[in-house]
């Protein structure tokens, strides 16, 4: 093991930014972050222990005790739940001998939950050794089972277990005839870069991640920044549960991206750039690295790009398990090797970003379009879509349909119309952008896809009238608290105490006043928290409740004040103590209520 | 007269590259806040110091003053949305504020009692935390640490140490300090450092100092904490 550290920590040059690295390609190698590892690296690198502590607490994917030798994780995404997760979960516990959330005693196998995969329209899914399982089944558990009892190595596992489809279903202006590698390149030169910027202004593109912030004026601010070095970073972190179009563009798209990477480069004067590549898509991995390589042989990477004396360079970043990653400040310094936490802005990463150089950060779908519209000019982006949001939307279409995946669609698409295109027949909503998006029910479909009414990142959840919408606010609330990174007071306590509020409701435990309660609540966490994680946790609570208070209402107890604790659930220990679970042993709250 | 900003309606003056925290504060004007101290960089943590700009929810300790920029600040509103995140801070941790040590000096239970909270109001937490009393003169007691980060940012800016971390994500983080065991004995901490005086609750005490002031004649047994929050921390404009 020491020798392993030398050499990684050598191969890494010796660089605290790549902290995280080191730190996955131990957890790889050991199953954990053995004392002996962090004492070594912190040496090494000469940064404090603490701050190794720090990083391996924060990231899901780390850990500081053996974890199994085949570590499984399934993903707990409601729609890997409406695919049966929940059952095979309890069947793959019982076929491995360990419980969920344990290590196996003789070592070989842990198995935990974890957020959503990305897999969504080929769930139920989940992880082994930080590898893509796809489509679990029963019989595919039976051979999981049977290839960990007989320890062959995951790399040896048959690849049907890990084949990963892409499910491009209707195409359109970005993804039907894709650029020629070079193509966008060859064009801005000749244009000119100014040009080429002022190109993108006239498309009117704005930001795929969510916010839709202009993206000219965004590599505009950066371009003007005083000072020699910048740098561009693709934000592949695409943690939003029930979108996966990223990895679908990176699976198949990645030459365009990246070529809209290399475009912002030359346009803002950047001479390295990232890929900032969410942990769960370690899949992508080689792949992209061999693109990457392609790139520089054909000259469209490296010191001379074009042979006109350009130079820019892409690095592969892999997260940890890290929802916050996704927000750009927090994936700014997950880059430099830290935790997660986002920054206090003002200054914004344009004028201080990585290192606190002036950093343009974009998502994945952004810079294909970038490159798009090097290739193609800005009117002809400009002319598809609405006012506000030109061009196309690429969404993850999942859930109750008869065709999920990916769909590009001109701004401006209904809902009905996105509906029908999928094949959703008796849909009680959607949700639209996940989680931290909005829930629409059946009686808004005639709303539309675009920032200035339903703005989405991509994710597109159908739901059924089988559903129980208070299950799906549940697991939404759940994420949030699990995924704040706990900086600041109105999010770390308050999707806490949101979960719990909302859990009692749900239970039946909840009285008259505890539905204004939780909206109290919502409003606090929502209005003071310091990033758009807490700014936008309570939705999925709020926007359910906007809609279907009678729902919240129908599950309290027709009692006038409110239990501060549930008696039943307090005597738990003792009942378990005892050994007991008979009708003696549990105690109702009020004389039945009922 | 272009360096002003109004916070609630009244005019105040202030220099660039000020926060409206340090702005306030110079003039006299007194925001609640508990992760901010005016020796250390800003950190922006608790929320406490919530206020609105021109509309807008910023905290003031981080957020840069700007000319004619309207802030709210002493409103029912934002009064009533401070006091539950103060009471946030209470049900994470274990505040058993009459057997605490710190009680009377304790910033946390001063700014509670300025926001006139009375109860916890949400279900308390009542997480398994630990005592770390190894250190022959300096305790932690992490049933009480509000993650504020001063202590931190004391031992590095100040001492020139790094003493302390936090460390975790989410509803479970938690301070720890730099040594191999864990415990605050083996770090290089000295009782005079300003790191073991700076924790605004009681989750840093000074061993052997207890009840030398007895309860009733403590720092804010009669005052409140705007006045001497202002009386320590307000130096003249320029300074
Ligand atoms: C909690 C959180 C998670 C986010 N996750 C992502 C993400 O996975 N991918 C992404 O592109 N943007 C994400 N964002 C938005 C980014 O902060 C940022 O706005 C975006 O990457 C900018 O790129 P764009 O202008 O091209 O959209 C997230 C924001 C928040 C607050
Ligand atoms: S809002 Fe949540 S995720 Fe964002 S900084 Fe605060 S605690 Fe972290
Ligand atoms: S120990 Fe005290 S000073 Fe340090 S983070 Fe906790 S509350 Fe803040
Ligand atoms: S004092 Fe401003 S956030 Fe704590
Ligand atoms: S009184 Fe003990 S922590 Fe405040």
């Amino acid at each position: 093991m020491q020798a392993f550290i030398q050499s990684l920590v050598a191969s890494h040059q010796h660089q605290p930014t790549h902290l995280l690295a080191i730190l996955r390609a131990i957890q790889a190698q050991a199953h954990y972050i053995p004392e002996a590892a962090i004492k070594q690296v912190a040496t090494l690198l000469n940064i404090p222990r603490s701050h190794i502590m720090g990083v391996i607490e924060f990231y899901s994917f780390l850990h500081l005790t053996p974890q199994g030798q085949y570590e499984i994780l399934i993903s707990d995404s409601i729609t890997d739940q409406m695919l049966g997760k929940n059952e095979l979960m309890a069947y793959l516990s019982e076929q491995l001998h360990v419980a969920v959330g344990a290590v196996r005693s003789d070592g070989l196998v842990s198995l935990n939950n974890t957020s959503c995969t990305g897999l969504c329209d080929q769930g139920p899914a989940g992880l082994v050794n930080g590898y893509a399982l796809s489509r679990l089944s029963r019989a595919r558990i039976d051979q999981i089972a049977a290839l960990v009892e007989q320890q062959t190595p995951v790399n040896e596992w048959p690849c049907e277990l890990f084949q990963v489809e892409d499910n491009i279903i209707q195409t359109d202006l970005l993804m039907t005839t894709p650029i020629e590698s070079g193509a966008a390149l060859k064009a801005s030169y000749a244009r000119g870069w100014s040009e080429t910027l002022a190109e993108i202004d006239r498309a009117g593109l704005r930001g795929r991640g969510g916010a839709g912030f202009k993206t000219a004026s965004k590599w505009q601010y950066c371009k003007d920044e005083a000072g020699p070095e910048r740098y561009v970073v693709c934000n592949a972190d695409e943690g939003e549960p029930g979108t996966f179009k990223d990895r679908v563009l990176l699976n198949t798209y990645a030459q365009q991206v990246f070529e809209g990477m290399t475009v912002c480069a030359a346009i803002i004067g950047a001479t390295h750039g990232f890929l900032y590549l969410r942990g769960e898509y370690l899949f992508l991995y080689d792949k992209l690295q061999q693109i990457l390589d392609e790139r520089r042989q054909a000259g469209l990477l490296g010191n001379n790009i074009l042979n006109s004396g350009l130079q820019f360079d892409i690095e592969i970043c892999l997260g940890a398990g890290a929802y916050i990653c996704g927000e750009e400040s927090a994936l700014i310094e997950s880059l430099e090797g830290k935790m997660g936490i986002p920054r206090n802005r003002p200054p914004y990463p344009v004028s201080q970003g990585y290192l606190q150089k002036p950093t343009v950060v974009n998502n994945v779908e952004t810079f294909l379009a970038a490159a798009h519209i090097a290739v193609h000019g800005g009117d002809a982006f400009a002319q598809i879509g609405t006012a506000q949001s030109k061009g196309t939307k690429i969404l993850s279409i999942s859930g109750d349909c008869a065709r999920p995946g990916i769909y590009e669609l001109p701004f401006g698409t209904t809902i009905h119309a996105v509906l029908a295109a999928c094949g959703a027949e008796d849909v009680l909503g959607v949700q639209i952008g996940g989680p931290s998006g909005t829930f629409i029910a059946n009686t808004e479909f005639d709303r539309r896809l675009a920032f200035e009414d339903l703005a989405t990142g991509g994710s597109f959840i159908i739901f059924n009238h089988s559903r129980q919408l208070l299950d799906i606010a549940q697991n939404f609330t759940h994420f949030f608290a699990l995924e704040s990174c706990g900086f600041c007071t109105p999010c770390r306590v308050g999707t806490s105490l949101l979960k719990k509020q909302l859990d009692k409701i749900v239970d039946g435990h909840g009285s008259a006043g505890d539905v204004a309660e939780l909206e109290a609540l919502c409003q606090i966490v929502k209005n003071h928290s310091h990033c758009g994680l807490g700014q936008t946790a309570a939705n999925p609570i709020l926007s359910t409740l906007e809609r279907y208070p009678e729902l919240y209402q129908s599950r309290l107890k027709a009692i006038s004040y409110e239990p501060g604790f549930d008696l039943d659930a307090a005597l738990a220990t003792a009942r378990r103590l005892a050994n007991r679970n008979d009708a003696a042993a549990h105690l109702a709250q009020v004389e039945d209520s009922l | 007269m272009s360096n002003t900003l109004t916070i609630d309606g009244n005019t105040i003056p202030f220099t660039d590259g000020q926060t409206i925290m340090q702005a306030a504060t110079a003039t006299g004007v007194y925001i609640p806040h508990l992760c901010h101290h005016p020796e250390f960089t800003p950190h922006g943590s608790c929320k406490l110091c919530t206020v609105k700009v021109n509309g807008r929810i910023c905290s003031a300790c981080t957020f840069p003053a700007m000319a004619g920029q309207n802030v709210l600040s002493n409103t029912q509103e934002l009064t009533a949305d401070r006091k539950k995140i103060t009471q946030m801070l209470f049900v994470e941790g274990n505040h058993f504020c009459p057997s605490c040590e710190k009680t009377g000096n304790c910033q946390l239970q001063a700014v509670a009692y300025h926001l006139n909270m009375l109860d916890d109001h949400y279900p308390l937490f009542y997480p398994q935390r630990a005592v770390d009393a190894s250190h022959h003169e300096v305790l932690i007691d992490h049933n009480r640490c509000i993650f504020c980060t001063l202590c931190v940012r004391a031992s590095q800016q100040t001492d020139g140490k790094n003493v302390f971390a936090i460390s975790g994500r989410g509803i479970n983080k938690h301070l720890i300090v730099n040594a191999d065991s864990g415990l605050l004995k083996d770090t290089d901490l000295a009782a005079s450092d300003r790191a073991a005086h700076i924790c605004p609750t009681g989750a840093i005490l000074i061993k052997h100092t207890a009840y030398q002031v007895p309860i009733g004649q403590r720092l804010y047994d009669h005052q409140q904490i705007d006045q001497v929050s202002l009386a320590q921390e307000q130096t003249p404009h320029g300074e």
